[in-house]
Parts: structure tokens; sequence; C-alpha cells
């Protein structure tokens, strides 16, 4: 049974469905960028989130986690996406909590995912060189000096980066800047001699920012698995993040379609809803399935990081592409089928397509993962 | 959605053991009763059993094949045993299926006896109905044809004129059907007839009768890919005995309607890919890379590389919804609204797939007929004209699409 959810699934969405309604509404989105909130998430939630075993949801009970699993993981970030919910889970349980399960030795587990789980410890990934998303394509360096490394380069759109208390390094510690081979993985302290930190304000009003880095010596004990092996831990962490990303996407694209279809049923000209109108409903229809498709994709992914099954890859980027392109395609009509208020910023509809552009575009859009699939498929 | 099963009286449980044991029965029955030439695929779509009064078999097994099959039952395998079906549970019928499957068997009767009437007639017909006409059809002695759209009612359904009077000791039928499947070689025709002029939906009745009655004249209709399964059906007083009304009188839309979901059901596994010929080109990408080309492994066009990926990826979507819709109906959470949109995507999903198959293949795909072209090419153009009526036939996308607004998403008039 893989596409249907268990009792124990169901009552943990809906934990999570009334907590972000409750704690973490749009509202507090808002509060974040009018204030230009310095850290741009709510440090308090997400203590709260990690009591109730958020953080520490793929994290084993042996490190303070609640092991709930990739499937249960999903449900959150998809009621994370209903709400536009600002939280270090991509950065920190995603992609940093799953590389240091993955690739940790036992000290740097014991240290890192106890922390994590806590909810006293915010990562940030520091991997992308350009404006689209590649994982091969480094060309940072890390230099052995001794026993030592010293890194240089310059990341981009590191998420939280800006606030992390630790950060995973992507480096290049052999071969050249398009290589699979000889990319390593650094834990580094941002407040290291020679890191630079710079927020970037992105539309979607989430944390990221630019970080160079210039001769930044780390000790032999900061690398993460092995040297020059980096590209296999680095591409099961991305599968996870793009299909954690592609549940948090799903809930977003289900809150725009209901609230679309709730303005249809009440917005009124001609002297009717403008509901009645096949030219909407079509489209609504069209979505309704579109949506539906969705759903199937992203249980199925998730059940298969869950089952580890050997398709995980495959799985991974027809579920980001398909969610990537809908989520575009939900937020342009639901702006649209809202008429002139969909463009005032008084409406949240702005809001969602802003951040569905964001999260199409990380760790790879429509176009990167069909080109990914076909390649994996052999063609 | 009502299955065969869940209207059969006597539900049986069927424990591990016992399903085991009927796997090893069913396996050795099969070893022995399906004959070699039926394990092979077919290689034309004359190959497929229809049954009826003038049943042709291309060999001469596929009669053996229907007949052994028939008197078991299994041709309607979960239909119950005193009608003449195989009386099997539904997990019984998962056991005798995946049997089928494993040894590659043949379908040893395509009916729409099968797939639509029976299970409208273990529903609503009375006893005497059931045990007249539901035995023939497992044995495929009678062919049965469907006469629903006309002339002047496709989409809107309801609307449909072939008068029905009474006339005391009989019915007189006079009208029009159209696109009316096979009805040049159909024995008998499940029809929906005005029975009260003066409603609509409350004015139709469900009536069953023999084509070779006099008055019937059924005419083939020449379609663009160059076949003629479909006929206008014309109906010049053609008198019907009163006891083949099924179901009570002015009452048939509610029967009507249960049949279109078996219809709809068939035509949605289409976007699956496994319908339609081109099977032997071995896959899109397979295709892409004979007819366009490859280079470093890859399918020579980029742009024709994602149209191919785009298709893939939306097929397998579709198929992962199907199977949700599946496990959620066999954890009990009953049909989804999921189901609401598989005959919209399914048939979209297939007129995509052979538009794709045209973009690869070029003016191997262009070809009509004669020297020049492999049986598959022709195949493929074939059935990329058929594949058009997918979304036209049983309830065009539109009032699929119309279905889904108001009565999933609840958008007013």
């Amino acid at each position: 049974m893989a596409l249907v959810l268990t009792e124990e699934q169901q009552l943990l969405r809906d934990t999570a469905t009334q907590f972000f309604q409750e704690r973490l509404p749009i509202a507090n989105l808002r509060k974040l960028r009018d204030t230009k909130d310095a850290i741009g998430f709510d440090r308090a939630v997400w203590k709260e989130m990690s009591d109730l075993g958020f953080a520490g949801i793929m994290i084993s009970e042996k490190y303070g986690g609640t092991d709930f699993g990739p499937v249960g993981l999903g449900l959150v970030l998809e009621q994370s996406g209903r709400t536009l919910a600002a939280s270090p889970l991509v950065s920190t349980v995603l992609l940093c909590g799953s590389a240091v399960q993955l690739a940790g030795n036992a000290t740097q587990r014991q240290d890192i995912l106890s922390a994590i789980a806590a909810g006293e410890r915010v990562m940030a990934l520091a991997l992308e060189e350009g404006p689209h998303h590649n994982p091969t394509r480094i060309a940072t360096r890390a230099t052995a000096d001794g026993s030592a490394f010293r890194i240089s380069g310059k990341k981009t759109f590191v998420l939280d980066g800006h606030v992390a208390d630790q950060l995973i390094v992507a480096a290049r510690t052999g071969g050249n800047d398009n290589d699979r081979a000889g990319i390593t993985l650094f834990l580094v302290d941002p407040k290291s001699d020679g890191v630079k930190v710079t927020r970037t304000l992105m539309v979607d009003s989430r944390n990221a920012a630019d970080i160079s880095l210039d001769n930044v010596s780390v000790p032999a004990t900061a690398v993460l698995g092995s040297v020059d092996g980096g590209i296999d831990v680095l591409e099961q962490v991305l599968d996870i993040a793009r299909i954690g990303l592609s549940a948090e996407m799903l809930g977003l694209v289900q809150e725009v379609f209901d609230t679309t279809l709730a303005y249809l049923k009440e917005r009124k000209q001609f002297g009717k809803v403008i509901g009645s109108f096949q030219a909407l409903q079509h489209r609504m229809a069209v979505l309704f399935a579109e949506i539906e498709l969705s759903r199937s994709v992203v249980l199925d992914a998730l059940s298969a990081l869950e089952a580890r099954r050997n398709d995980v890859p495959l799985v991974a980027s027809l579920t980001k592409a398909r969610l990537s392109d809908i989520a575009t395609l939900m937020t342009n009509e639901g702006l649209q089928m809202h008429g002139g208020m969909g463009m005032t910023d008084q409406f949240d509809v702005g809001l969602f397509m802003k951040r569905a552009r964001v999260a199409a575009a990380s760790f790879g859009d429509g176009n990167f993962h069909r080109d990914r699939y076909a390649s994996l498929e052999g063609y | 959605m009502l299955s065969p099963i869940e209207i059969e009286p006597l539900k049986k449980e069927t424990s591990m053991e016992a399903l085991e044991k009927f796997r090893q029965e069913t396996r050795a029955w099969l070893e022995e009763n399906c004959p070699p030439s039926m394990r092979t695929p077919m290689t034309s779509e004359d190959d497929t059993v229809w049954g009826g009064r003038n049943a042709k078999f291309t060999n001469p097994e596929a009669k053996l094949w229907l007949d052994r099959m028939a008197e078991r039952g299994w041709t309607a395998p979960t239909w119950p045993k005193e009608y003449g079906g195989g009386g099997l549970s539904k997990e019984e019928n998962q056991v005798l299926q995946q049997e089928l499957r494993r040894i590659k068997a043949r379908p040893a009767l395509s009916s729409f006896g099968i797939w639509m009437l029976g299970p409208a007639l273990l529903e609503f017909a009375n006893e005497e109905q059931k045990k007249e006409h539901l035995p023939k059809i497992v044995r495929g002695e009678i062919r049965w044809c469907q006469g629903y759209s006309e002339p002047g009612a496709g989409s809107d359904l309801a609307g449909l004129m072939t008068k029905c009077e009474d006339k005391g000791d009989h019915y007189l039928v006079n009208g029009q059907k159209i696109w009316t499947s096979y009805a040049d070689k159909a024995d008998w025709i499940f029809c929906l007839v005005r029975t009260d002029p003066s409603k609509k939906h409350d004015g139709i009745s469900f009536l069953l009768f023999d084509m070779t009655t006099p008055g019937v004249e059924a005419r083939p209709i020449s379609m663009i890919s160059g076949a003629s399964p479909f006929c206008e059906t014309f109906f010049t007083d053609v008198k019907v005995p009163k006891n083949n009304l099924v179901g009570e009188l002015n009452k048939g839309w509610t029967i009507a309607k249960r049949l279109l979901q078996h219809e709809r059901e068939m035509i949605s596994g289409m976007g699956l890919g496994g319908v339609g010929s081109g099977s032997g080109l071995g896959g899109l990408e397979q295709a892409a890379k004979d007819y366009y080309g490859e280079v470093g492994g890859r399918v020579a066009s980029p742009s024709l590389r994602d149209h191919i990926t785009r298709q893939k990826m939306d097929g397998k979507a579709f198929a992962l919804t199907m199977q949700r819709s599946a496990e959620e109906a066999k954890a009990g959470q009953g049909p989804g609204a999921a189901t609401s949109i598989f005959k919209y995507y399914g048939t979209e999903l297939n007129k995509r797939r052979f538009e794709l198959l045209l973009e690869i293949m070029g003016t191997k795909a262009l070809g009509w007929e004669g020297e020049g072209f492999s049986g598959d090419e022709i195949g493929v153009t074939r059935s990329w004209l058929r594949s058009k009526g997918n979304s036209i036939e049983g309830g065009t996308s539109e009032v699929q699409l119309n279905v889904v607004s108001k009565r999933v998403l609840g958008l007013p008039d």
C-alpha cells in the first residue's frame, strides 16, 4: 500500500494542518516581510515545530528524532505549503539533516542530528554557483593544506544562508568545473575568517544568501563523507529535497485551487457568479485533473523514498518537473481568475505565485528534470 | 462505481490457503486447456473473438479456447453461476487474471455483452431476462450492440427521439440510431427509446430486441481511418415483445447512466498506452532513435526528446492515479473524485501519444496502404485517425469537463 495514507499518517496530517493554520498563517509571512525581519522566520515557532517532532521527522530516535519517515515529512511540508509557512524545514531538515544522516560519521551525526531535532541549529547547504540549478558545476576549490583544507569560491541562492549556524559547502577537491568526480562536502562555521555572508531578498520573502569564501581554513574533521565522493551524497540529498519541495508545492497548488474555486462561486459579473461561465469551469476542471495527477506522483515519490526503492532519482525528477510546472500554471490561472484583485498585494494569490516560482527554480525546474529523466531512461 | 461482484447476492470470502489452492488448480487447468496459438500475440484486429450467431474465428483453436473458457463461466468470471458465470470472488478473479496474463493468453471473448450490458442486466433485469440473456453472453452465442446516440442526440443523449409506442400486446419502435458499434454484425441490440415525449430524462426506457426483427436495418459508416466499425441503424415499425423491457417503463435513464460508467472506464484505459497499434515499435524513445536518429545515446532532436519526456511523465502520472484510485477503493474509501477525470485525461493522453508518434515517424506514419510501409507503420496511421474519436465517444471531453465542474467542483449553471 503506497498511495493511500495510514491512520497514523492521517493523524499527523491533521496535526500539521492545525499547526500551520494557527501558528504560521499567511499573515505571519506578511509580517516578516513588512517588518523586514532580520531572521526571516519565527525562531520561537521553529522551536515549537521541533517540540512537535517536525524537525526530527527524518531523524532516528537515537538522536532525539521522531523517525516518522519521508511520507510523514511530506505531509508536514504539504500543509506548510498551504500557508506559505517560512521555516528552516527545507534547508535544515531536508537538505542538511539528510546529508549528515547519509554521509556523517558517528561524531558528526551525534552532534548535528540531535541539535537539528531539538530545533537548536539552523543549517544551510551552499551548493549553487549560477542562476540555474547544476550540482556538478562547481568552481569553488578546496585545496589541501597539511591535514586541513582551504576553501575559496562564491556560492549563491543558499537557502537560510544568512541565519545558518553551520554550513555545508560543496567544493571541488579534484577534477574540472563540470566533472562529477572531485566534489567534496565540508562542514563550515559561517563565522570563520574569510566567510562573507550577504543576505539576498527574494521575491517570495523567504531567506537566502550569497556566500563568498576566501581562503577559509577548515580541519580534516570538517569533511562530510569522502573526499572527492560528494556527488553521490549530493544527488541523494537533492532527490530528497526535490520530493519534499514537491510536497510543499502540492499544498501550495491545492490552496490556490481551493481559494480560486471559492472566489468563482462568490464574485458576480453580468448578474451571475463568474463560476457559472463555461470558459472558467473547463479551466478549473482541467486544473483539478492536473492536481489529482500531481498528488499521485508526490505520494508515490514519498513512498519510494520510504521504501528505499531504486527508482528514486527517476520519480524525483518526474515529481519535481510536474509540480514545478503545475505550480506555475495554477498560480497563473488563479491570478487571472481573481481579475484585478489578484494583482493587489492585499490578495494572497500573488504571494503564492512568487513562492511557486522560487520553489520551481530550486533544485531544478521542469526543463532540468525532463532532461535528467530522459538521460536516466537512456534516451 | 458498481462492479459485477458487488451485485452478486452471495459475497464469498476466500482464505489465503483456499486462494493458493485455487491458483494451483487454475494454473494446471490453463496449462492443459489454453491452446498454444492462444498464447501468442494477436496479429491483427481480425483475431479478436466477438462471438455471435455469425462468429468468425481466424483459427480453430480460438473457438476451442472460447468454448473451454465459457464452459467454466470464465468469460464472465464474477457473474453468478446460475447465469452461466464463473461465480468467482473478486480475489479469485484477480488470481485468474494474473494467471491468464502469466501465460500471455489472448482474451477468449471480447463482448459488449460482458463489458456493458451484463452488469446492467444483473442489476436491473428481472429473473426471466437474466436467465434468458446472460448465459448466451457468457458462451459468446449472442453478440450485442448498443443503441444510444441519435443524429439529434449526441452529447445531449437524453434528447433522444426514437419512438416506442405501447400497442397492447407489443411495443412498436420507429426511429434512427447512429454510431452503433458493429450493428451490422450484432445479433441483438440494447436500445434507449422514448416512451414519454412529454418528459426528457423520465420519458426514456431501456429495450432489448433481435436485430433480425423485420424493420431493422444497419448501414456501416466509412470513417476517416478507412474502417467502418460504426453504423447508422434504422427502425421502421419494429415490433418488440413487451417482456423485452428492462426495468420500469420510463426509468431507462438510470440504467443508461450506469452503462455509460462501464463504457467510460473501458475507454479511459487507453491513456495507459497499451491500446492501439505501433506497439511493435518498442516505445516512443526507441521509435525516435530509429526514425529520427541519436547522438551520443540521446534522441537527436532536443525538442522531440522533451516532448517524449512530457508524454511519458504524464502517462506515468496518469497510471499512478488509476492505481491510487484502485487502492483507495480497496481501502474502503469509495471511488474518489479522481475517477471523474479518467475518461477525459486518458483519451486526451492517447490522442497526444499518436500525434507524437506522427512527429517521430515523419512521412513513415503518413502512408495509407500498400508498398513502402510496414504493418506497424500503417497501423500507427490508422490508429492515429481512430484515436480522434476517443474524446468524442462515450461522452466528449467537453461533457466530461462539465461533469467535473458541476458534480465535483460544485460550480453552478
